[in-house]
């Protein structure tokens, strides 16, 4: 063994694989995406409201993903139920300290808003017939109650996968306190791109278009640097990253960051720039997760 | 709750035989490795080569040789779960199947388990990790069932030399301070106990007398429970939520005019 950077060295790497990247991403683009519809809905122009619906229309899917995903990487599928139930005593167990346990409960809570918002966004589609439906988003006064428990609720999924891997002792993910800002503000950004996509191959023409693309900008830019107070705050431990793992960090950072950045700023106004730069921060965003979970693999006592 | 129950591994009189391996599978019927396929190390007598969830007792062989081998040492250490006062699998395990027993140490139970992983990441000393026969987490449980009737856990019962010695954790503590002295006193100056005190987790139920650095034995220096994170980790999740937040209100809140036209 080399030398060593933290105590977190001598510890055994969880099973946590290629599920768990593509729950990161899909979990992401689920509190994302309801993230900035709801955030449409309560104060955003009216005309951009189809926006707001395409990110109702988009989180459910993606939460649908997440749960299956999250479902097969646990070793007992079959005992799923185990972290909602006692299972000999059949009493709810809710752990506020353990970031699973919390976890899992909010991802339920916000399926529980994302399902009302979708909901409401199929009937005011006219994909469903139930009139009361509507009235689960704003401008309605049970609406808007809706989106912002909602909203408070996508924050937290999107943050606290970040913070169930700060609170373990393995290399990396227990060295910082930084991974659930870093994985919460880029879920919003490749959320914000994934709408972005969306709208652009539909040839939507909303003002909210523009504001989507304003809005993932300054967000890429605030992961940048969440990023940068990452590698600074693992101090000798970053060193990590002088491995494979950290040229495909720096590929992600190319590619789903600082080359879509340049983009914008060069041709703010052209669709096809705004949707290949939307792609590239999706595969950034893919890419950044995967060195998250991955990098620490290789390290055991 | 009766009175804490411990080992205490004497790692100088450990002569690297492997007893307590072979007990401790034996009692606890632990499956072979792949199958029970041969798989050697190749390049030590240790084959076990590390804790998981089919080896709960594993000794370590560290060979400290020159590279002429005319001068060196072996340092043999049986390793175990250390049943922390203060256990980071037993904080992160969301479905209460890690339980603090009645003997003060760390048992999980496999009918409660669904093998999510936690405590393998929480564990500061990498002890556990997932048995592929029941698909789920495990480690040692002092031998749970044995204490329950009254006899001494398999490992310590097994071993020849004494090197694991199993009683209430105050008179290992004391047994514990008296071997340092005794070798401090023969002339052994790098004697010393780890996780015997309270300032590591709370004290180590399962501690160890060792004549080198922890990370020698392949032993944390600073182990630390994983909640160490979570406010700070929630409190900037919370930051960043709230940077974004401010970002989309000034991005999405309603504007005049002079926006939307694009150029194809």
């Amino acid at each position: 063994m080399s030398e060593i950077a933290s105590s977190t060295w001598f510890t055994t790497a969880p099973h946590w694989g290629w599920l768990i990247v593509f729950y990161y991403l899909f979990g992401g683009l689920a509190a994302g995406s309801y993230f900035i519809a709801a955030l449409i809905d309560l104060i955003g122009r009216r005309e951009d409201r189809p926006i707001a619906r395409m990110g109702y229309f988009v989180a459910i899917p993606c939460l649908m993903v997440s749960g299956v995903l999250l479902l097969v990487d646990l070793y007992r599928p079959d005992r799923f139920w185990h972290l909602f139930l006692q299972s000999n005593t059949m009493r709810p167990i809710f752990q506020y300290w353990a970031p699973m346990s919390i976890g899992s409960w909010g991802i339920i809570v916000f399926s529980l808003f994302a399902l009302l918002s979708f909901l409401a966004a199929l009937a005011e589609s006219r994909h469903l017939s139930w009139g009361w439906a509507g009235h689960l988003r704003p401008p309605s006064i049970v609406g808007r109650v809706i989106a912002v428990l909602g909203i408070l609720m996508a924050m937290y999924v999107a943050g606290y996968a970040g913070v169930l891997l700060a609170v373990t002792n393995r290399p990396l993910w227990s060295d910082t306190p930084l991974l659930g800002m870093l994985l919460g503000v880029s879920a919003m950004s490749i959320s914000a791109s994934l709408l972005l996509l969306i709208a652009r191959w539909r040839g939507l023409k909303f003002p909210g278009v523009r504001s989507l693309d304003r809005f993932d900008s300054w967000v890429i830019g605030l992961t940048l640097l969440v990023l940068v107070a990452v590698i600074v705050s693992l101090g000798s431990v970053a060193r990590v990253w002088l491995s494979l793992w950290g040229a495909l960090l720096l590929v992600a950072v190319l590619v789903g960051m600082i080359v879509p950045l340049f983009m914008r700023w060069r041709s703010a106004r052209s669709a096809q720039t705004s949707a290949l730069a939307a792609v590239m921060v999706l595969i950034g965003g893919f890419i950044l997760r995967t060195v998250i979970v991955f990098t620490q693999q290789g390290i055991q006592p | 709750m009766a009175e804490p129950m411990g080992f205490f591994t004497d790692t100088t009189v450990c002569i690297g035989c492997k007893a307590c391996e072979v007990a401790c599978k034996q009692w606890n019927q632990l499956p072979s490795p792949e199958g029970g396929a041969n798989t050697m190390s190749g390049d030590s007598y240790d084959n076990t080569r590390k804790l998981d969830g089919i080896n709960w007792r594993h000794v370590k062989f560290v060979e400290q040789f020159s590279e002429d081998r005319v001068g060196g040492r072996w340092l043999l250490m049986s390793d175990v779960c250390k049943h922390c006062v203060r256990a980071g699998c037993l904080e992160v395990c969301p479905t209460n199947a890690i339980i603090r027993t009645e003997f003060d140490t760390v048992v999980i139970q496999s009918d409660v388990c669904n093998g999510c992983g936690a405590c393998v990441a929480g564990c500061p000393f990498g002890v556990i990790d997932i048995n592929p026969v029941s698909k789920t987490a495990q480690k040692c449980t002092l031998c749970y069932d044995r204490l329950q009737a009254g006899m001494e856990p398999a490992c310590s019962k097994a071993c020849p030399t004494d090197s694991i010695q199993f009683g209430p954790v105050r008179e290992l503590r004391e047994r514990g301070a008296k071997r340092v002295s005794q070798l401090n006193d023969g002339g052994e100056s790098r004697a010393y106990l780890y996780g015997a005190d309270e300032k590591m987790l709370g004290g180590l139920n399962s501690f160890f007398l060792l004549v080198d650095k922890p990370e020698v034995y392949g032993l944390p220096p600073d182990p630390k429970l994983p909640s160490r994170n979570l406010v700070p980790a929630s409190m900037f999740s919370a930051l960043g939520a709230l940077l974004v937040a401010l970002i989309g209100v000034f991005s999405f809140r309603e504007r005049r005019s002079g926006e939307g036209e694009d150029r194809p």
